[in-house]
């Protein structure tokens, strides 16, 4: 798996960026690819979204864009992963990869000591019941894009600013939030990337271990 | 004349959303080309088209939830 680390990116290029790299895992001149970013502050809606569900801007930027789901926002302190992977034979099953993308994300919050996991009928990665990770990807030539964002430690009252995934009522949290105490955001995209290499692919591999 | 169906996506998904046509009726397609786009919970797919041809008709609207197996499009 190839790692890239774009660092504080805007949106608009680390979206120009993935559909480059997705390219060329389509076409086999690379390999599975990992993009971890922080995003400069962006509010996002997926395919299945609403602008209703956004109530104030302060300025930030709103972009509509080709995943699935609905709003969320993006911002320095929360690291969104990029996994631009092909999926073949029995990892052609798409909300298995959601699945993966669950466990990824419960693999590495279990690295500080916290406890997630995935809720039924709610995707995205929760601790207790508060949200910390969100997911939502977008397929192309069976090559994944988009992917995850994890709270490490951004302003979290930007989301308050929307309904995040248009679920009503959802409280969202971060790492440093339920740690209490400081977290370094280039060691966890360490660990992050760690995650991505340790927890198998296939649906089938992750279901058994559910 | 051919049909494209919905693909399987996953296993338990048995329906998805058309999100977005990536071609007009009357527009020539060349197999492979991504013609569709479908979305289900939290994912976007983009469906393969599996005959080169003119694309004849849209079978389902933007907004439009199709079954696994129905026919999207149809090429000739």
């Amino acid at each position: 798996m190839r790692y890239i680390d774009l660092g504080l990116s805007d949106y608009k290029e680390a979206y120009r960026f993935q559909c480059e790299i997705s390219e060329q895992v389509a076409s086999g001149t690379s390999g599975n690819t990992l993009i971890i970013t922080e995003h400069k502050s962006v509010i996002t809606i997926g395919r299945t979204g609403s602008r209703n569900n956004i109530f104030k801007t302060e300025g930030i930027e709103i972009l509509n864009t080709d995943r699935g789901g609905d709003v969320t926002y993006h911002g320095p302190g929360q690291l969104t992963a990029y996994p631009i992977f092909k999926l073949e034979n029995e990892a052609r099953d798409i909300h298995g990869f959601l699945r993966f993308l669950e466990e990824v994300g419960i693999d590495f919050l279990s690295k500080y000591g916290v406890e997630a996991k995935a809720r039924p009928g709610l995707r995205g990665i929760w601790v207790k019941d508060e949200k910390i990770g969100s997911i939502g990807i977008g397929v192309k030539k069976w090559v994944t894009y988009h992917g995850m964002a994890i709270n490490i430690n951004p302003d979290l009252k930007f989301f308050s600013f929307i309904k995040p995934c248009g679920i009503n009522g959802v409280k969202i949290t971060s790492l440093e939030a339920l740690l209490k105490e400081r977290v370094d955001i280039e060691d966890a995209k360490l660990k992050l990337k760690e995650s991505f290499k340790e927890i198998p692919l296939l649906a089938e591999a992750v279901c058994k271990r559910q | 004349m051919a049909e494209l169906k919905l693909p399987e996506l996953a296993e338990g998904v048995n329906e998805a959303v058309v999100s977005f046509w990536h071609f007009k009726e009357g527009d020539s397609i060349k197999e492979g080309d991504e013609i569709v786009e479908m979305a289900t919970d939290k994912a976007a797919f983009n469906v393969p088209c599996k005959f080169s041809g003119v694309l004849k008709k849209k079978a389902a609207q933007e907004g439009d939830t199709v079954k696994v197996g129905q026919t999207l499009a149809i090429v000739e």
